[in-house]
């Protein structure tokens, strides 16, 4: 475990831009967990005397066409976006790897439906299907993350199938089925551990892809609602005065959208590099 | 070669299959009233129950599917109610708009892309591999639809440089007579030049917003594997052979590097499909993906259906193409097929 540790401090300390994303996701981490107690204004409170003023010392970000504070309104809609990604990749990480593991490891015909379901999803463009899902099935924020891990499944089912194909006649399975346990305690006890590598790389690549994914759709009205604040919709809120020059309505959301999205993207490249060092690219 | 090319046609069905079942499946097999959805969130319940009627929503759910695959082969995608219009005729009317941007943005990014991850690869460990690293890395984390509003105001409202940055063509001109309905082809078709540039101009913002989402797997993938070819026997024996260091570059490193870059444009298609929808939103782009978003505001099902089924569609058969080119570029596919 040391050893493990070592390795890890000694990648932070290589790779400075790793460290940073991960101070980075720090400060996103609080601010999503004291939203309410470091935001300076109510993100509902409006107040039309001072509705769209530039950036000033009262109000850091501007305020918008209602008089909202922007940066109260960023700061609230932390918890809701990391909210929707973090439930969403848990979801597609569960079923997704329960689904792979069975694929794999039992193969014949789980393995041909299983694959079928992942081809299935990919057949499609994937924002594309995740519209279709939430305006099918209502709109409403449960239905984003829904439609979220669905279009996530196939990459957690694909890591898993491999890895466990790949272990399914290894010589620690073997031994292990040799001494009397059954399939289920195979995969939970001696596979699953083995895939959770790989498969947590996949969830801090992914965690970025699901927040770009959650906000493009609220971007187009789809799921959360006005005047709750999250991200893709105060860039949605701007976009309309951004051509008439009032350009911080949907300047600072979108920056702070793209900031956490690109530290889980550095994330996850630091994750692999620590996890898997043969795939550093 | 023949037989390649059957056998890769054979295997796209399934996908076309799969994607017919669940645009199916999205609506007939999810809880709530799908006819109260087709008719709209304004319909009275005459209305509701004539769609009923209509849909054979009082069929099992075989003889639903069943007609929905007659209808489809009609070439009935069910009606627009917000425009009373036929969802296939506009459908088709708005698709050359959205493939020329999508084409447009991904040929863009194609001749950055291309070069950028060459010369990471050739020069590991400096400036430009770098640089290489950021840009894939930032181009990823990009909203698109953010990078869009953002590159209109620096254009259009700062600068000034582009036209406002609303539809496909500036209203003093008139679109060009139709061809391919791709405005860019259309114009050169029909040997006028301001027209062309007046659309070129027009197209330029929203490709760069596409582009820069999907160059930075297409550099990433060039650099990754022009890394490990550079690296194999074959490349050590042309340079021990003494040829020239550009002919070891580009004739014999280049074409098999290319090989997987063109499996990754199946993911790159992905996201371009998607962002696109965005893109044309913020730009007022008058294709499919807005045409889905009008009705996603409207409460109104078919055309989104039609959206999603013809971008599935779409997707399986350029995955499809794909697959062909490679087949053709790379020989060892064919024997191994």
């Amino acid at each position: 475990m040391s050893a493990t540790l070592r390795h890890i401090r000694y990648v932070l300390s290589e790779n400075l831009v790793t460290l940073g994303a991960f101070a980075l996701f720090t400060a996103f981490v609080l601010l999503a967990v004291l939203g309410p107690i470091v935001a300076p204004y109510d993100p509902l409170a409006t107040d039309t005397a001072r509705a769209m003023q530039p950036p000033s010392a009262a109000h850091w970000f501007g305020t918008d066409a209602l008089g909202r504070d922007i940066l109260s309104r960023i700061i609230i809609a932390t918890r809701l976006d990391f909210g929707i990604a973090v439930a969403a990749v848990a979801l597609s990480f569960v079923f997704g790897i329960a689904l792979g593991l069975a694929a794999g490891f039992f193969g014949g015909w789980w393995d041909r439906i299983i694959l079928r379901l992942a081809d299935t999803i990919m057949a499609f463009p994937l924002f594309v299907l995740a519209m279709g899902i939430v305006a099918a099935l209502g709109n409403s924020v449960a239905n984003i993350v829904y439609a979220t891990a669905i279009i996530n499944l196939p990459f957690y089912i694909r890591v898993a199938r491999a890895e466990a194909n790949v272990r399914r006649n290894a010589g620690f399975v073997e031994a292990a089925r040799l001494a009397g346990n059954g399939d289920w305690r195979i995969l939970s006890h001696h596979i699953f551990p083995n895939i959770l590598p790989p498969a947590m790389v996949q969830v801090s690549l992914n965690m970025g892809w699901a927040i770009l994914n959650a906000a493009g759709l609220s971007f187009i009205g789809l799921g959360v609602r006005p005047p709750t604040p999250e991200w893709g919709i105060m860039v949605a809120e701007g976009a309309t005065y951004i051509i008439s020059g009032e350009w911080w309505v949907a300047f600072f959301p979108g920056m702070v959208l793209m900031l956490a999205v690109f530290c889980f993207n550095l994330l996850g490249d630091g994750l692999r590099d620590i996890i898997d060092p043969r795939r550093r690219t | 070669m023949i037989r390649v090319i059957a056998l890769r046609l054979i295997g796209a069905i399934p996908n076309l299959i799969g994607v017919v079942v669940v645009t199916f499946l999205l609506t007939r097999a999810l809880p709530g009233d799908p006819a109260a959805f087709f008719a709209g969130a304004a319909a009275t319940p005459e209305a509701v129950e004539q769609i009923r009627e209509k849909l054979g929503l009082n069929k099992t759910l075989i003889e639903q599917f069943g007609l929905y695959l007659f209808d489809l082969a009609r070439g009935d995608f069910g009606q627009s109610l917000s425009t009373g219009q036929p969802v296939l005729t506009e459908l088709v009317q708005r698709l050359p708009a959205s493939l020329e941007l999508t084409f447009f943005a991904l040929l863009l990014a194609t001749i950055i892309a291309l070069p950028l991850g060459i010369m990471a690869a050739t020069r590991p460990g400096s400036w430009i591999d770098h640089l290489c690293r950021l840009i894939t890395t930032a181009g990823v984390s990009l909203p698109t639809f953010f990078t869009g509003l953002l590159l209109a105001y620096v254009f259009y409202f700062l600068l000034g440089i582009a036209p406002s940055p609303l539809g496909r063509l500036d209203p003093v001109f008139s679109p060009p007579r139709p061809v391919t309905g791709m405005y860019l082809i259309d114009s050169l078709l029909a040997g006028e030049g301001a027209l062309f540039r007046a659309c070129l101009a027009q197209l330029i913002l929203p490709a760069i917003t596409m582009g820069v989402f999907v160059l930075a797997p297409l550099a990433r993938m060039t650099r990754a594997s022009m890394l490990g070819v550079l690296s194999s026997d074959f490349i050590r024996t042309a340079r021990a052979s003494g040829l020239a260091s550009s002919t070891v570059l580009y004739t014999y490193a280049f074409r098999n590097a290319l090989l997987p870059v063109v499996t990754t444009l199946g993911m790159v298609f992905s996201f371009l499909l998607g962002s696109n929808v965005l893109v044309e939103k913020v730009f007022a782009w008058p294709g499919i993906g807005s045409y889905a978003i009008e009705s996603l505001t409207a409460s109104d099902y078919a055309p989104i259906q039609g959206f999603v089924l013809t971008m599935g569609v779409l997707y399986v058969l350029l995955n499809l193409s794909i697959d062909l080119i490679y087949g053709l570029i790379d020989p060892r596919v064919g024997l191994e097929a």
